[in-house]
């Protein structure tokens, strides 16, 4: 055992990459650069209305999906742990919800 | 009858009863995750901050529709693009989105090498570890300079500046006067991007603690990468923040 902390360069063999893998792996980062492009785009073609604001954060949630899915490897976790995750995560939907309400209200009192 | 005598011999066991990890990760992967949830309700409360105190405001609509030009009022909230529309070496060009866009670029990038990293890990290859986390940390302080760079230019102001009540001028923002438009405008962007930028310092931290650690071939020696892994998930946390503080900061 002494052996192997002692000379642990030589115990260790790299095993070949997998190509497939990382093909995946650049095939979502083109899909995330792709996505902000298209982001870019509307930014300066589109004028600022809600459909503008309803269409960024449609991109916004795909880009958020490729991360999550791909690089933190959500989709391949067990489905028990992938749920107890993203569940809670349904308070910070009533949040927004109650929150922009809140500021509508806020500014027709200022008004 | 003979069917029974095993069923007997081995007890019929649920995937929660006990012996076996029911979500297949490791208790460290586990709380990570958990972590990173509890960290994602505090970059919300900040974000749904920013939606709130956004809508209670009147917008800016002194140029809407390209007709018109800016003219930034104490009233109304800021257009993001009229703010943010500065490059370095580039002073006085109107360039909205351009340095914020490179930005993402960067953090996306620094993403890319981390998974390569974490695969590296899965084939036990430190080299390849080592290379891409260093490629991975490269980017972390880019991304750091560069919000250096966008905070001392916030903070500088334009050239124009403001005139206050007691008719000196002011350029720029803090925390109590603010030249772009309300005062919370400022704050939320030092806030926001400052606790952004926060996760991305101690994510680069974290990053150089590893890299010493695979040099030194302590995950050589433990037989698994799983560190790298973990670190990993924070990082992509990081990458996946700015995702959502581009959009509702910069885009909307």
């Amino acid at each position: 055992m002494a052996q192997i902390n002692d000379h642990h360069d030589a115990e260790v063999t790299p095993q070949p990459a997998n190509k497939e893998h990382i093909k995946k792996i650049w095939k979502t980062a083109l899909i995330l650069g792709a996505v902000t492009a298209v982001e870019f785009i509307i930014a300066f073609t589109m004028e600022a209305n809600m459909l503008r604001i309803a269409i960024f954060i449609g991109l916004t949630v795909v880009k958020a999906f490729y991360i999550v899915a791909e690089f933190m490897h959500m989709k391949y976790e067990t489905k028990s742990l992938a749920w107890s995750v993203i569940l809670p995560t349904i308070f910070i939907v009533w949040l927004i919800i109650a929150l922009l309400t809140e500021g509508g209200q806020v500014l027709q009192g200022r008004m | 009858m003979a069917t029974e005598t095993v069923s007997m011999n081995r007890p019929k066991r649920g995937l929660w009863d006990g012996g076996q990890s029911p979500m297949n990760a490791s208790y460290g992967k586990l709380m990570m995750w958990f972590f990173l949830l509890s960290d994602a309700f505090t970059f919300s409360a900040l974000l749904v901050a920013y939606g709130m105190i956004r809508y209670s405001n009147l917008a800016n609509e002194t140029a809407v529709g390209g007709l018109g030009t800016y003219v930034p009022s104490q009233e109304a909230w800021p257009v993001p693009d009229m703010v943010f529309n500065a490059v370095p070496f580039l002073h006085g060009v109107h360039l909205p989105l351009v340095f914020v866009g490179i930005m993402t670029f960067i953090l996306i990038m620094s993403s890319v090498t981390m998974v390569l990293a974490v695969e590296a890990g899965h084939r036990m290859d430190r080299r390849a570890v080592q290379k891409y986390l260093l490629w991975t940390i490269i980017g972390g302080i880019t991304f750091l300079g560069c919000q250096a760079w966008e905070w001392s230019h916030f903070i500088a102001g334009s050239d124009t500046g403001i005139s206050l009540a007691d008719g000196t001028k002011f350029y720029g923002a803090n925390l109590h006067v603010n030249e772009y438009g309300p005062q919370l405008f400022a704050d939320l962007f030092f806030f926001i991007t400052g606790f952004h930028g926060t996760h991305v310092l101690s994510g680069v931290v974290l990053l150089i603690l590893i890299f010493f650690n695979t040099a030194v071939g302590t995950y050589d020696r433990r037989g698994h990468y799983e560190m790298v892994e973990k670190i990993g998930l924070y990082w992509h946390f990081v990458d996946l923040v700015w995702v959502f503080v581009f959009t509702f900061f910069y885009l909307i």
